[in-house]
């Protein structure tokens, strides 16, 4: 506990991680910005982050379109969902996934507002959208 | 998708829907909702509190009881009920999961200004989980944490001298338990788990205001305000019967949200017949610990007898019938005493956590 006392800061993100997990850094294996790509911030709660290499918060670039959709299909929430899973997921793909769509428990905020009132699957991402996946299958 | 305007005040831009209702609502009319429909569960007919009674908050520093004990503070506030509140954790000794969630309730107790009181399983039971998986598995270790928190948590409202706990349990886990009660056919606690209040002679008061709080609700809730809280999966948890029930749940509710506070409804409309009540056992106190119980031993001395005794999972069917003479040197739980003070402060000085560490951690 000692060694603690270096960094006090508890978690008060109100999504119950703690923030002495490192602020995030660029990751290898997300694309590069640019004009066919849109920049997405994500942030992972109720201890998702564990399935996605232990960092909470990340910002990706995903393809303005789907690949290959012809005609070109904007990308939705639907594509980013199967981007992450084989992205970013490190771990346990079951305990985020579930056909197309995320595990039922799992609470998806668009720019802070509920998902369920932006079309769910077929909300079309913007660029700078913030995204929140947070989990409420762990004990309380 | 253009913004949906709130179904309640109609001009600002709605945030969530409510798993309930089906309402979409806007920030400040969810917390509007969520926090008056938690007083109209606690006020509704007799109302579960009384003017100046001592309460503690079972505290773990996961969502639900983080959220309870901001709301009930604030709800206390707003209406005036006339409670002292206190915030009661439970170390179950469990490294890398209660260590963690223990410094939150620490921080929780500094920003609500509660006093906070930590019993652990080493110190009442002399085992903490980390020694109990190890000799029993972990299959059924769960078996034994439910009984030794339900006991520790009482012991703690003893000595803390309050008549009442409040738990964090919300509308989910009160449908999961339904749900488990009627499939292992345990009649008399399906009878009583939807109770918002359940007390039997000689036991302290126990509710759950957060009745009927969906999970969803209490973790929006918890996001918007930002609240301190810390999620982690229990590491002895993975194969428990719950889990099962809860994901069973989760489905149903992305299917239908009603589902679960229909489950619920089903779960009081089960009445029990006299005749099926009269063959209940009655309570006694436990021969050896003073605790309340259905045999003479209560479960937490038999599974620690059977701890003491080197069993390992055989300690579950450790036998009521066994004689009560303690062997040699094995350890035994604490006489269980109530200091029946109604509202009048306790003689004997409380060991509370001291507030001056995290309060330190704070300034810094």
């Amino acid at each position: 506990m000692s060694a603690r006392t270096e960094e006090p800061e508890l978690p008060s993100n109100g999504l119950g991680y703690q923030p002495r997990i490192p602020s995030p850094k660029p990751l290898g294996y997300t694309s590069t910005p640019g004009p066919d790509t849109l920049e997405i911030r994500l942030e992972f709660g109720g201890g998702l982050h564990l399935l996605f290499s232990q960092q909470p918060r990340h910002t990706i670039h995903v393809p303005r379109h789907v690949p290959s959709s012809s005609p070109p299909k904007p990308s939705d929430m639907r594509y980013l969902i199967r981007w992450l899973k084989g992205n970013l997921l490190s771990e346990r793909e079951e305990m985020f996934g579930e056909g197309d769509g995320v595990r039922p428990g799992i609470l998806v905020l668009i720019n802070d507002a509920d998902w369920e009132l932006e079309g769910e699957l077929e909300y079309e991402l913007r660029d700078r959208d913030e995204v929140v996946f947070i989990s409420t299958l762990h004990g309380g | 998708m253009p913004p949906t305007p709130c179904s309640l005040c109609h001009s600002a831009r709605a945030l969530v829907k409510r798993p309930k209702t089906g309402q979409q609502v806007c920030k400040d009319c969810f917390f509007e909702v969520f926090e008056t429909e938690v007083h109209n569960t606690i006020v509704d007919g007799a109302g579960i509190f009384k003017r100046g009674e001592r309460v503690a908050i079972g505290a773990s520093g996961g969502k639900d009881s983080t959220v309870l004990a901001h709301v009930l503070c604030l709800l206390n506030q707003r209406y005036d009920y006339g409670l002292d509140l206190f915030l009661l954790s439970i170390d179950e000794g469990i490294t890398g999961y209660r260590d963690d969630s223990l410094e939150t309730v620490k921080q929780n107790q500094v920003e609500y200004g509660l006093p906070l009181k930590i019993l652990s399983y080493e110190d009442l039971y002399g085992w903490t989980m980390d020694r109990i998986v190890a000799q029993v598995g972990k299959r059924n270790n769960c078996t034994f944490c439910g009984v030794f928190r339900r006991q520790a948590l009482d012991r703690g409202a003893a000595q803390l001298s309050v008549d009442h706990i409040v738990t964090g349990h919300n509308a989910d886990d009160i449908a999961e338990t339904v749900l488990m009660n009627i499939m292992r056919g345990d009649v008399a606690r399906l009878s009583r788990c939807t109770a918002v209040t359940t007390q039997s002679e000689d036991t302290i008061k126990r509710s759950k205001p957060f009745k009927y709080a969906y999970e969803k609700e209490i973790v929006m809730y918890a996001y918007f305000k930002k609240l301190t809280y810390f999620s982690t999966e229990c590491i002895y948890a993975p194969d428990a019967y719950r889990g099962h029930a809860r994901v069973f749940l989760k489905d149903l509710e992305a299917i239908r949200p009603s589902a679960i506070i229909d489950i619920i409804h089903s779960g009081e409309s089960f009445v029990l017949e006299q005749s099926v009540q009269k063959g209940m056992k009655a309570m006694q106190t436990c021969l050896r610990c003073g605790y309340m119980s259905s045999n003479d031993l209560c479960k937490a001395c038999a599974l620690l007898q059977g701890l003491e005794a080197g069993l390992d999972r055989s300690a579950l069917r450790q036998g009521q019938e066994n004689n009560l003479t303690v062997p040699e040197g094995h350890r035994t739980i604490p006489k269980f005493e109530r200091i029946t003070s109604g509202a009048s402060t306790p003689t004997t000085p409380i060991a509370l956590e001291s507030i001056e560490k995290p309060l330190k951690a704070i300034a810094m």
